[in-house]
């Protein structure tokens, strides 16, 4: 693990990269990273998150700065500069369930080529993928999903890279640490080895690339 | 009483103490608003958070508490959070009690189609999908027409949520039943008549003899 400032964290962004993003409507997004992205000028971006949040918040300016070329996510209802860009063939948008969009990351993070589900079946959802029986009942064989980097924001992190989670912030976060080839974390509180208990680091040390040191 | 008071109070009998139950947005969740004094029920939110409360009072928030459409939550005593990973194994695992959704369209087979009208409303299907094909009892809380038109239909016209039949639907005119592939009218709303009922509905519904009154 290193320590970085948020200049060089991004600078190792090239144009087009795929990113995991963290956050459920912006909450548990690493705002400061997404500002910094946009300061640089990063373009042809893929998202892989939970959503697009709202237009001023999280992955939103993303898409208001028109930065992303394509979207793999399970809610843009909120955000209505997506669904405009969507419509207009502007912006590559996959929509994918929300328990099938976060399965599909923990498969890539966790060494597996899919899962089966039933969510989708009969569903728009279906169309072109392989339906799979296990013991009589059928399942969608959804695909795992990885990235280039997966940017994080955690509650607190040491200086390790140890990661804990505050409260609805965690949600996409410790699943997508686990899923990229550089995990780029930005943190609350960044506090001296020792300070998490071993129970209460939920992503563990080794899995963090780059900690983005506080201003 | 207002349609969207009906339909809540009346959804919420179907609650009980120690239940784990996800509340949609909209009239699913002011169900929450019409329980019993005192009675426990473990509210998910499928961004992470089990024992999700009411609004905090101004000045009170914190912004990594939220509900599932990102507005600021208290968290009950004995709350829980999680990862979403977690979160949709709650859902698709049978660990879920009870989702109560909104709908567009209800069939009569119970096919509910709720997140998307092509080219006009495409929000994304968030967590529907693993909601109505994942939770142990899916309850649907709409209002019986929209615009003049039944929205419990022969058969859905817009693309629907999942294949599994949800088990119930909650409108101010009626509670209606999806068994064995076929909707079945089991009470009818405040003032209501089982034909005021019958005439208001597209799909065919099976009619008792008797129907009862919501009690509310």
């Amino acid at each position: 693990m290193q320590t970085i400032s948020l200049d060089q964290s991004v600078r190792m962004i090239p144009d087009g990269a795929s990113l995991m993003i963290g956050g459920f409507l912006g909450v548990g997004t690493p705002e400061r990273i997404i500002d910094e992205i946009i300061r640089q000028n990063k373009r042809d971006l893929t998202v892989i998150a939970n959503d697009t949040a709202t237009l001023d918040k999280g992955i939103g300016k993303l898409v208001r700065a028109k930065l992303l070329r394509k979207a793999i996510v399970s809610h843009i209802g909120l955000n209505a500069e997506t669904q405009r860009q969507m419509m207009a063939g502007e912006l590559e948008v996959e929509l994918v369930p929300q328990g099938t969009l976060i399965e599909r990351i923990r498969a890539g993070g966790y060494g597996l080529g899919g899962v089966l589900t039933q969510t989708g079946i009969g569903t728009s959802v279906e169309s072109g993928k392989q339906r799979v029986e296990v013991e009589g009942k059928p399942y969608l064989l959804e695909i795992a999903l990885r990235a280039d980097f997966a940017l994080v924001q955690a509650f607190i992190a040491d200086y390790l890279g140890n990661l804990g989670y505050a409260l609805t912030a965690r949600n996409f976060n410790p699943v997508i640490a686990m899923a990229a080839a550089t995990v780029i974390v930005s943190a609350d509180n960044i506090v001296p080895v020792g300070v998490i208990s071993p129970d209460h680091v939920v992503t563990p040390a080794p899995i963090v690339d780059y900690l983005v040191a506080n201003a | 009483m207002e349609p969207h008071t009906i339909i809540a109070r009346r959804i919420a009998k179907e609650l009980s103490p120690g239940m784990l139950v996800n509340l949609g947005i909209g009239i699913p969740t002011r169900v929450a608003n019409f329980l019993p004094a005192g009675m426990h029920v473990f509210f998910q939110s499928e961004n992470g958070l089990i024992g999700t409360g009411s609004v905090p009072e101004e000045g009170m928030a914190h912004p990594t508490l939220t509900d599932a459409a990102g507005r600021p939550v208290m968290a009950l005593p004995g709350a829980s959070t999680f990862d979403s990973a977690m979160s949709f194994g709650l859902i698709r695992g049978g660990h879920l009690d009870l989702t109560v959704l909104g709908g567009l369209q209800v069939d009569q087979s119970g096919r509910l189609a709720n997140w998307t009208i092509p080219k006009k409303m495409v929000p994304g299907m968030g967590g529907a999908m693993d909601l109505v094909s994942g939770a142990k009892r899916v309850i649907v809380a709409m209002q019986h027409a929209a615009k003049g038109a039944s929205k419990i239909v022969k058969e859905c016209t817009l693309p629907i949520t999942s294949t599994r039949p949800v088990d119930l639907v909650v409108t101010e005119l009626a509670v209606i039943a999806f068994r064995n592939g076929r909707a079945t009218l089991l009470e009818t709303g405040p003032g209501v008549s089982a034909a005021q009922v019958v005439a208001a509905t597209e799909a065919e519904l099976v009619v008792p003899a008797d129907i009862p009154e919501m009690s509310l």
